[in-house]
C-alpha cells in the first residue's frame, strides 16, 4: 500500500530519487569533524525564525503608534508571547554565532577554493541578506536602540557623495525614522527578505551536492574513474549521479550516519540556546539592549548608541577611520573581500592543516583582529579605543593582502593521498 | 606584540568601567518568591506611585493573580478609579500638563527594572536629599536634578546630605559621608530599605511577569534535552556500528 503510494508520486515527482541524491546516497566524507555542525545548526535556526516569526507576525502591529505596546502584548497577554518572542530575539543572534563559525570552518578548510566559488559566494550573499534582515528586524520592536541604531546605520549611506541625501530620504520613506520606515522595514522583513534568504539557501545546498563536501583534510573523495580498486571502496551504495564519472573513497551516506550525528549536536546546541531564552534572555544586554525597552523617542538621543553585538565587528572598522565616506568604504570592503576569497587565496593546498606557519598565524591574527573589533565595537569611541580599532582593523585587512602574496608560493607540508580519520 | 599585549591589558578596565553610573548603587536583593514583598510593593507602588506613573501594558487581574491577591481584595484595595480588572493600569494625567508641571512628563514604569535595573531603582529611591535651589526642594544623588519631588518623605523624612571633617594630605577638608534623614517619617531607616526593596521588587516583578514561568518552564525543557541528547547519543552508536 504505501510502496503503491510512493511509485505514485515518484511516477509524477522525483521524490525518492531528491531523497536519495541528497540524503540516502549521499556521500558525505566520513572525517567531518566538530566544525561541520554548523551549517546544520544554520538550517535549524533559520527554521525556528520562520516559525516564531510567523506567530509572532499575527500578533504585532505594525505601525509607530501600536508596535511598542504590541510587543508587550505580546510579552504579557498573548499565550507563550514571551516564549516566541524570546525564541525569536535569542534565534536572532543564534543565527550569528552559528553562522560566523560556519564561515569559520570554510576559513579553516580553505572550504571556498576551487571548485566551491560559487557555493561560498552564495554562502557570502546569505550572510549579507542575513544582516539586512536582522537590522530590519530589529527596527520593529520600536524601542529607543531600534530607532536611534537604525538612524544611524542609515545616516551612513548619507555618506555617499551626490546620491546620499535623496538615497537616505529613499530609503527612510520620511526626512526621520518614522511609521513609514517601520512599515517597509516590516514588509521587507517578513516577506521579502525570508524569501530571499530561503531561495539562497535552497541555491547553497545545491551548489554544494553538485561540487561535494569538503572535509577537514581538504583532500577530495573523488577519485578518477577506475582508479580505485573495489576492496578500497565504501561498502556502500552511491547515487549514480555522484559515480558515474568519479570513484568514491572514504565516504559514508548523509542519511543515517551524519544525520543521527547531528542530532547529539542539534541537542547540545538546543542546550545552550534554551540557556539563555529561559535564563537569561538579555544575555546581559547583547541580545536585547536595555534601552530597548523604552520607546522609542526622537527626542531624546541615548547616551551611547551601540548596534547588536553582530554587527560590532564592522561597526568598529566603520568608526576607526575619521572620514565617514572613506570609513563606510572600508567597512563594505571587509565583507567584500571576505566574498573574494577564493581568488585572493591562491594556494592549492587547502586544509589549513597542511598549510605554512606563517598561514596559521595570519588566519589566528585575522580572527583574534575580528573578535577584538567586535568588543570595542561595543564600547564608546574614546580616543584610546579608536586607536586600537585602527590597530586592529588594520590587522583585518593586512589577512587578505598578506594572503594574496603568500599563498602562489606557500611553504606547504606534503597533503595526503586519501583522507586521514 | 609585547608592548601591544600590555596596552590591551591596561585598556581594557578603563573600557569596561568608562560608561555607567557615577554613584556606586546598592545592591537590591530581590526575591521574587516572596509574594508578601512583591505585594507590600504594589500596595506601595498604587497609593504613591501611579497617581503620575502608569504601568499601561501590564493589566491588574494579571497582577492580582501572579502575587497572590484574590480579586474582590485587589479591587478595594488597589484600584482606585473605577477600572475594570482586566484594565491596563494607565493614569488619567495628561503628559503635556504633567511636561509642563514636571519638566518632562513622569515617564511609564512598566519596564523602568529592564531599562535601569533593580539596583538603580533601589537606590534611586533612597537618594533624595534636601537642595533648595530645586523647584521641589529637593534633588537625588542617582539622578542629579532629577524632576520628581521626594514623594516617599512622608514615610522617609528629609534626607541632608552629611559631610565629615577628614585630615587629607595633612589638611582638614570637609568629605561627603552619604545622607542622613531629619528623621520626622513614619518609618526608621531600616523599615523604609526594606519597603524600598518591596517597590523595586514589584517593579521588577513588573517589568518580566512571567520570569518564574519562565523559568520553571527552562527546567522541564533541559529535562527533555537531556533525554533527547542521551538517545540521539545512543542512535550514533548503534548506527556507527555498521562503520568499524
Amino acid at each position: 500500500m504505501a510502496n503503491k503510494f510512493v511509485e505514485w508520486i515518484d511516477a509524477r515527482i522525483p521524490m525518492t530519487k531528491t531523497w536519495n541524491i541528497h540524503l540516502a546516497e549521499y556521500p558525505a566524507p566520513k572525517n567531518f569533524n566538530f566544525w561541520y555542525l554548523f551549517g546544520v545548526l544554520a538550517m535549524l535556526v533559520l527554521v525556528n525564525q520562520i516559525l516564531t516569526g510567523v506567530w509572532l507576525t499575527m500578533n504585532y502591529v505594525p505601525s509607530a503608534e501600536g508596535a511598542f505596546a504590541s510587543v508587550e502584548y505580546i510579552m504579557r497577554d498573548v499565550e507563550y508571547g514571551w516564549l516566541l518572542r524570546y525564541m525569536h530575539s535569542t534565534g536572532a543572534s543564534a543565527f550569528f554565532v552559528v553562522v560566523y563559525l560556519h564561515m569559520f570552518r570554510g576559513m579553516l578548510y580553505g572550504s571556498y577554493q576551487k571548485p566551491r566559488e560559487l557555493l561560498w559566494l552564495f554562502g557570502m550573499f546569505i550572510f549579507l541578506v542575513l544582516m539586512a534582515e536582522a537590522f530590519m528586524g530589529y527596527l520593529l520592536p520600536w524601542g529607543q536602540m531600534s530607532y536611534w541604531g537604525a538612524q544611524v546605520i542609515i545616516s551612513l549611506f548619507g555618506a555617499i557623495p551626490v546620491i546620499g541625501d535623496d538615497l537616505t530620504l529613499w530609503i527612510r520613506g520620511d526626512y526621520v525614522i518614522s511609521g513609514a520606515t517601520l512599515n517597509r522595514f516590516f514588509a521587507l522583513h517578513v516577506i521579502a527578505l525570508p524569501l530571499v534568504l530561503v531561495i539562497l539557501v535552497f541555491l547553497h545546498i545545491i551548489a554544494l551536492h553538485e561540487v561535494g563536501s569538503n572535509n577537514p583534510d581538504g583532500v577530495p573523495i573523488k577519485k578518477p574513474k577506475g582508479s580505485v580498486p573495489d576492496e578500497e571502496k565504501p561498502k556502500f551504495k552511491f547515487h549514480e549521479r555522484f559515480t558515474k564519472k568519479y570513484d568514491i573513497v572514504d565516504a559514508i551516506p548523509f542519511y543515517p550516519y551524519y544525520i543521527v550525528k547531528d542530532l547529539i549536536g542539534i541537542g547540545i546546541f538546543l542546550f545552550l540556546f534554551c540557556y539563555v531564552i529561559f535564563f537569561m534572555p538579555e544575555m546581559g544586554g547583547f541580545f536585547l539592549e536595555p534601552p530597548n525597552f523604552e520607546p522609542a523617542n526622537p527626542l531624546k538621543t541615548p547616551e551611547h548608541i551601540a548596534p547588536v553585538w553582530y554587527f560590532t565587528p564592522f561597526y568598529a572598522i566603520l568608526r576607526a577611520v575619521p572620514d565617514k565616506l572613506f570609513g563606510v568604504i572600508l567597512m563594505f570592503a571587509s565583507i567584500v573581500l571576505l566574498a573574494l576569497l577564493p581568488w585572493l587565496d591562491r594556494g592549492r593546498v587547502r586544509s589549513i592543516r597542511y598549510r605554512s606557519v606563517l598561514h596559521k598565524l595570519n588566519l589566528a591574527v585575522f580572527s583574534v583582529s575580528f573578535l577584538i573589533l567586535g568588543y570595542l565595537g561595543t564600547q564608546p569611541a574614546t580616543p584610546t579605543a579608536t586607536l586600537f580599532a585602527q590597530i586592529f582593523t588594520f590587522l583585518y585587512f593586512a589577512f587578505f593582502v598578506l594572503l594574496f602574496f603568500y599563498s602562489k608560493r606557500e611553504k606547504t607540508k606534503p597533503v595526503p593521498e586519501r583522507v586521514t580519520s | 606584540m609585547k608592548k601591544l599585549l600590555i596596552a590591551l591589558a591596561t585598556l581594557i578596565p578603563s573600557l569596561v568601567f568608562a560608561a555607567g553610573p557615577t554613584v556606586p548603587l546598592d545592591e537590591a536583593e530581590v526575591d521574587l518568591h516572596d509574594k508578601a514583598s512583591l505585594q507590600r510593593g504594589a500596595q506601595l507602588f498604587m497609593n504613591y506611585c501611579l497617581g503620575c506613573h502608569s504601568l499601561e501594558y501590564a493589566r491588574y487581574n494579571r497582577m492580582f493573580e501572579d502575587l497572590g491577591i484574590p480579586e474582590e481584595v485587589g479591587q478595594k484595595n488597589l484600584q482606585f478609579t473605577g477600572e475594570k480588572p482586566g484594565d491596563l493600569i494607565t493614569i488619567n494625567m495628561s503628559p503635556d500638563k504633567a511636561g509642563a508641571w514636571f519638566g518632562n512628563p513622569p515617564p511609564d514604569l512598566t519596564n523602568v527594572a529592564r531599562v535601569r535595573g533593580p539596583d538603580w531603582i533601589y537606590t534611586y529611591l533612597r537618594a533624595f536629599y534636601r537642595d533648595d535651589s530645586r523647584p521641589f526642594g529637593v534633588n537625588n544623588t542617582v539622578f542629579p536634578n532629577v524632576g520628581m519631588p521626594h514623594v516617599l518623605q512622608e514615610l522617609q523624612g528629609l534626607p541632608e546630605k552629611t559631610y565629615e571633617e577628614r585630615r587629607i594630605d595633612g589638611e582638614m577638608q570637609k568629605v561627603y559621608v552619604g545622607l542622613k534623614t531629619d528623621g520626622k517619617g513614619r518609618l526608621t531607616e531600616s523599615e523604609y530599605d526594606q519597603a524600598m526593596l518591596d517597590l523595586t521588587s514589584f517593579l521588577v516583578y513588573m517589568g518580566e511577569p512571567m520570569k518564574l514561568e519562565q523559568r520553571r518552564m527552562g527546567w522541564f525543557v533541559f529535562g527533555f534535552l537531556l533525554v533527547f541528547t542521551i538517545l540521539a547519543w545512543l542512535l550514533k552508536r548503534e548506527f556507527w556500528k555498521d562503520l568499524k
